[in-house]
């Protein structure tokens, strides 16, 4: 394998890294700030991605990427809508407006379960073509992933010092404290789930632009795979200012991509994906439990040798 | 400034563990009143606080603040004229904000999109300096980390940071040892009178239940059997205010951890 073959993986595992972080951004803020578990993740990156298709091929490259935003946040809302106002379970909101999302996607796509933009103006083209000529050309998709994620990483740091921030982490802290503070937790959550949804939904929409299509399927597992980087983002980056988890979420998503993309060269299928991110969360999240547990589980397992003799 | 008229709750209506918590309560509190609220377990004297502060809906009744009908209104609207203290030091704060944070979100100045202002932070400062328990070099660290009494003495801080028109104490300083339940006493004794707020405050202590405030209730199976101030309160002692209970109730008191601080004063 040469150099520049190594070089231009490296580099495509970097973008889908970048790509992908956004949602693991979304995660960061409904998981770890407003602590619901939203299951709707995968549908809403469809959701997203189908949106923003459908625009750019109607010849808004542009317009697709607020379009998909703000399919994005209408998801949301109706997600926490369901689990505020409906007393839906939160993780049960989730799983059925992801499954009718299902349908509303495969509407939104036209009656089809795959859009191609191969001949389309998207917001990489546009890019490319702006670029044409400078040193920069090459890396116009880079530079699309990376603008996106430092804005949603700046919007995060401001966004979460504000009163309306502050209420969002307090309601994952402690919800009946929001209440003490003649704060609505039920606009709060609305309020969270529609920014982190909107978010989510950015992030397909960028992700079908820079593949050129878009398939039903685009979003399954990302729920997982998102939990799986934002936890190994967590572990490398440990707890400190919003900003730096925030980054610690991007490069989450970016050692994923690139240790899969390694092991695709080790010649796992990458049918294994989505399995390799339901192992990582399973031992991110029951690693420390277990660990916690294990002085437990040697004096148990010493305790029946004694007994025995 | 605080009425009650006929305020009824029963939790599970119509079930075999139907239990009647409220039964027919009526109560008049005036301005500055501080009214110590005492009674056995389970006499209904948290859930006469969840019903004022909104935790449910009562299922009948009237309750009225300064004139104004608040029995429909959610909780989180009631917390704006109505500070809240628990027993656990823990409900109050978000462990996993700073204090400042806290303390930003409890004060609730400024639009949704506002950051903490520099003035506001030197009030939190000073305010946190009255405390004496050096929180106020502590502004930035976790409220997780703070011992339960700094945890209490900053709930406190945080429930009347806007001096509520009313504040609730449900026995705030029961879970606290005796030399830091003693200082969150007095911090709230001195606020209270600061600020001139209403309180009612729930103790199990019935010194205290004497000692503080000027009118004290006591509660059994839901409705309030005595009621008393003035110069009968003066001059009664903690055996006086238990025979009272006993003919009012024609039951002994009993509430687990009065018989503990009865215990320890015979000591």
């Amino acid at each position: 394998m040469s150099i520049t073959t190594v070089s231009s993986l490296f580099t495509t595992a970097f973008e889908l890294g970048l790509i992908s972080s956004l949602t693991v951004l979304a995660l960061f803020l409904s998981y770890s700030m407003l602590n619901v578990c939203d299951l709707s993740t995968d549908g809403c990156f469809t959701l997203g991605a189908a949106v923003g298709a459908v625009t750019v091929l109607s010849g808004h490259p542009l317009l697709a990427i607020p379009a998909a935003i703000a399919a994005g946040a209408l998801s949301g809302f109706i997600t926490a809508f369901l689990q505020t106002v409906m007393g839906i379970d939160s993780l049960l909101a989730g799983i059925i407006v992801n499954t009718g999302l299902y349908s509303v996607n495969i509407a939104v796509m036209g009656k089809s379960s795959l859009l191609n933009m191969n001949r389309a103006e998207t917001v990489f083209s546009k890019t490319q073509a702006l670029l044409k000529g400078t040193a920069l050309e090459g890396q116009f998709k880079l530079i699309i992933a990376l603008a996106a994620v430092i804005l949603v990483i700046l919007f995060l740091t401001v966004f979460l010092r504000t009163r309306l921030g502050l209420a969002i982490r307090a309601t994952g802290n402690n919800v009946d404290m929001v209440r003490s503070s003649s704060i609505n937790p039920t606009f709060i959550t609305i309020v969270g789930l529609c920014i982190s949804n909107s978010f989510t939904a950015l992030s397909g929409c960028l992700l079908a632009q820079s593949q050129k299509s878009v398939n039903i399927d685009i979003g399954s597992g990302m729920v997982t795979i998102a939990l799986a980087s934002l936890l190994i983002g967590g572990a490398f980056m440990g707890k400190g200012s919003i900003a730096k988890r925030a980054v610690g979420a991007v490069l989450g998503a970016v050692i994923f991509r690139i240790v899969y993309t390694v092991a695709l060269r080790f010649n796992m299928p990458a049918f294994m994906l989505k399995f390799v991110s339901s192992v990582i969360v399973i031992a991110a999240i029951s690693g420390p439990y277990l660990r916690s547990r294990l002085p437990e589980y040697m004096r148990r397992f010493k305790g029946k040798g004694e007994n025995i003799c | 400034m605080l009425k009650l008229i006929n305020i009824s709750k029963t939790f599970n209506k119509g079930t075999v563990n139907a239990k009647i918590a409220l039964d027919g309560i009526s109560l008049h509190i005036k301005k500055h009143d501080f009214v110590t609220i005492i009674g056995s377990n389970g006499a209904g004297k948290s859930t006469l606080f969840n019903a004022i502060s909104g935790s449910f809906l009562t299922d009948t009744g009237v309750i009225e603040l300064e004139g104004k009908d608040i029995t429909l209104m959610p909780e989180h609207k009631r917390a704006k004229f109505i500070g809240r203290l628990f027993q656990d030091p823990m409900l109050g704060s978000a462990p996993g904000m700073s204090i400042e944070e806290n303390l930003a979100l409890a004060a609730g100045h400024g639009g949704w999109l506002s950051v903490t202002s520099k003035a506001d932070k030197a009030m939190f400062r000073e305010k946190l300096a009255l405390l004496e328990m050096g929180l106020e070099d502590r502004m930035k660290q976790p409220v997780g980390l703070l011992s339960g009494g700094q945890r209490q003495a900053l709930t406190l801080m945080m429930a009347t940071i806007n001096p509520p028109k009313l504040l609730l104490l449900d026995e705030h300083t029961a879970a606290l040892d005796p030399a830091t339940a003693e200082k969150v006493l007095e911090l709230t004794k001195s606020i209270v009178k600061n600020e001139k707020l209403t309180c009612l405050m729930i103790t199990h202590n019935m010194q205290s239940a004497l000692e503080l405030g000027n009118r004290t209730l006591m509660m059994n199976h839901g409705k309030i059997i005595f009621d008393i101030e003035g110069e009968p309160r003066e001059n009664i002692t903690v055996g006086g205010l238990l025979e009272k209970f006993k003919t009012a109730s024609g039951t002994e008191l009993t509430n687990d951890r009065m018989l503990l601080s009865e215990q320890e004063e015979q000591k």
